[in-house]
């Protein structure tokens, strides 16, 4: 039979008479590791821009009313100058559902889903704003599309 | 009375099998008691086992071993059946898919670690695919996909240089002629 596993680690983490360590690596595994190292490298840039929102902040008159995670499906109201005007948030977005202004510019911009996006229903006194993990503001002010 | 007796006839590979299995399943109950940072992020040092056993005895063994090690290492801890055991099981599948490709890259050029790094991202990716389906349904998880990258990187590569200088040194120092019999 073969030596038990166990014992064999035992026996090995000690170290004596073995290959140095780097002696282990073959030129590929060399290759694979700066490829690899390299793209995981690039993730990080590309993936922590901020793009991706996590939570609305909705405000009336420039005062925070409230702050909702984007994880679960829900419904909001809040009480603005003119009535009532509905936040739906689902997972990863939200939009102005309802607003009782005029033009209904909020309600049309529709699914909000990068952080910084902002619907502002002005004549009810109301925004609806997303916002990323990463808190950093600096780049935009806000974006619409 | 009549002697109900049932008789499972096990062979050689079944003991080796649960050999390995059993050291695995070892490593993946030391290793849930330590403390990790993030959910998912853990050395997953029952790979070295599986590498082990894929260079030794083939990918049929490792996969045994891997599955095995997910089901009962998952009931030791008392995990069978929740989330936890689910992403495991997903990591466990897309790496054995990926060690079954990574088998026939070239001996000579590429070792262990390529093959342990290959397996770990394999490993992060069916679990965050999974993740993103399933339980976050919505594309924050990606968010956390550098640190589970970095992750996999590391504890690949670590992973990757103790089951080479393991299986370097069994071929050095052959214990028993029959492990290096089984073993070419």
């Amino acid at each position: 039979m073969h030596t038990d596993l166990l014992r064999e680690l035992l026996a090995h983490a000690t170290g004596d008479g073995h290959l140095p360590w780097r002696r282990l690596l073959k030129p590929g595994d060399w290759l694979l590791l700066v490829c690899a190292a390299a793209l995981v490298a690039a993730s990080f840039p590309l993936l922590w821009r901020g793009g991706v929102a996590d939570r609305a902040i909705v405000r009336r008159d420039g005062q925070l009313v409230t702050e909702l995670a984007l994880n679960l499906p829900r419904k909001y109201e809040v009480i603005g100058a003119i009535g009532t005007t509905v936040i739906e948030v689902q997972p990863g977005r939200a939009r102005v559902l309802s607003d009782p202004g005029p033009r209904q510019y909020c309600v049309q911009q529709g699914w909000l889903t990068r952080a910084n996006a902002v619907a502002i229903c002005a004549p009810n006194h109301v925004t609806l704003q997303l916002a990323g993990r990463s808190g950093q503001n600096g780049a935009y002010d806000t974006l619409n599309y | 009375m009549t002697r109900s007796t049932i008789e499972l006839p096990v062979t050689a590979d079944d003991y080796r099998i649960a050999r390995y299995a059993a050291a695995a399943i070892a490593l993946t109950v030391a290793e849930a008691a330590l403390p990790s940072p993030l959910p998912g992020i853990k050395p997953g040092l029952a790979n070295i086992i599986v590498l082990v056993v894929l260079a030794r005895y083939g990918w049929r063994d490792a996969a045994w071993v891997s599955l095995l090690r997910v089901v009962a290492g998952s009931l030791v801890i008392g995990q069978f059946l929740a989330p936890g055991f689910f992403l495991a099981l997903a990591g466990a599948l897309c790496s054995l898919a990926v060690l079954a490709l990574a088998q026939h890259l070239p001996p000579r050029v590429f070792g262990p670690v390529s093959a342990s790094v290959l397996a770990a991202f394999a490993h992060i990716g069916g679990q965050i695919a999974l993740a993103r389906v399933w339980l976050v349904p919505h594309d924050g998880v990606f968010y956390l996909l550098p640190l589970f990258a970095t992750a996999a990187l590391v504890f690949g590569t670590i992973n990757g240089l103790v089951a080479a200088r393991l299986l370097a040194a069994a071929v050095a120092t052959p214990a028993t002629p029959s492990s290096v019999k089984a073993a070419s």
